[in-house]
């Protein structure tokens, strides 16, 4: 459950990161691939090396669709709707995953913003992740 | 048995002695608490823990926090015998504290995003994924006692 200042906060974090979504992004899968080896095995067509065209890409197209979703989280099974399928027809990425992906983002974000990623801004933005990776795997069965 | 590299090894004591435990301890444990209020089920006794602010201030809270990460220092000092290490205080998390294993990885979790806003860029991948496999041998080894 979200409160009104959690939304104003969460939408105020992705906008403020819209220039550097695809540092964010790539940092949160580079993180993911070394603290979690398995989630490799989704990327196996691609290179993912740091700093490489395809990681860019990819974390830049994913920090996007979250800043989309966060404009309007009463939304999120209207926004995510292209995404859900994709996810579970064609991706079909354990979402399981989607909650370790998550916790690294957390730590990109850290990283990223030090001491102002505050106890409640995390505590926000992790409620945001669990529902947006719960929106994403709703259309998997 | 678990098997540590050089480099893991480096990388686990450096993290280590760059950490002022009467700071990160008590950070870590209130954002535990202020991420995950489920946790708080386990400081029915510490005080006050109405709000983040609460919590924040509380002393007991941060004297505990304290005690973890001298807890956790233990560990460092015995990368070779985790599991040895922390037999007793597994057996007194389940019988005594009855404490869900699983909060174990939300502290974890809340102590490794502390050591990412403090390191920021020097938390790198490779060290964000050493000190999980860390992490995960220490949660590992205090759920190791309970039946």
């Amino acid at each position: 459950m979200l409160s009104k200042k959690e939304k104003e906060l969460i939408i105020e974090i992705w906008e403020k990161l819209t220039p550097v979504a695809a540092d964010i992004g790539s940092d949160a899968l580079l993180r993911m691939f070394a603290s979690y080896p398995g989630t490799k095995t989704y990327f196996s067509h691609l290179d993912i090396s740091a700093r490489s065209r395809h990681l860019l890409f990819h974390g830049k197209k994913i920090v996007q669709a979250i800043t989309e979703g966060a404009k309007d989280i009463s939304q999120l099974t209207v926004t995510l709707a292209p995404l859900q399928t994709l996810h579970a027809y064609q991706l079909r990425i354990d979402p399981t995953n989607f909650k370790l992906f998550s916790h690294c983002m957390l730590v990109a974000l850290a990283c990223h913003m030090g001491d102002d990623f505050t106890a409640v801004a995390h505590a926000a933005m992790d409620k945001f992740l669990s529902a947006f990776a719960a929106v994403l795997a709703e259309k998997y069965r | 048995m678990v098997v540590w590299t050089e480099s893991e090894l480096s990388i686990i004591n450096s993290i280590f002695s760059s950490l002022d435990y009467e700071d990160i301890g008590p950070k870590a444990l209130c954002r535990c608490l202020i991420v995950y209020p489920w946790t708080q089920r386990y400081f029915g006794g510490f005080g006050n823990l109405y709000n983040a602010a609460a919590i924040k201030s509380n002393p007991n809270i941060a004297a505990h926090g304290i005690k973890i990460l001298h807890g956790l220092d233990r560990a460092v000092k015995n990368m070779d015998g985790i599991k040895e290490t922390y037999a007793e205080l597994s057996t007194l998390h389940s019988e005594k504290l009855h404490v869900d294993p699983d909060n174990f990885t939300l502290l974890g979790n809340c102590l490794t995003i502390e050591i990412a806003a403090k390191l920021g860029d020097g938390f790198t991948a490779e060290t964000q994924g050493t000190f999980q496999k860390f992490m995960a041998v220490v949660v590992n080894a205090l759920g190791k006692q309970y039946h």
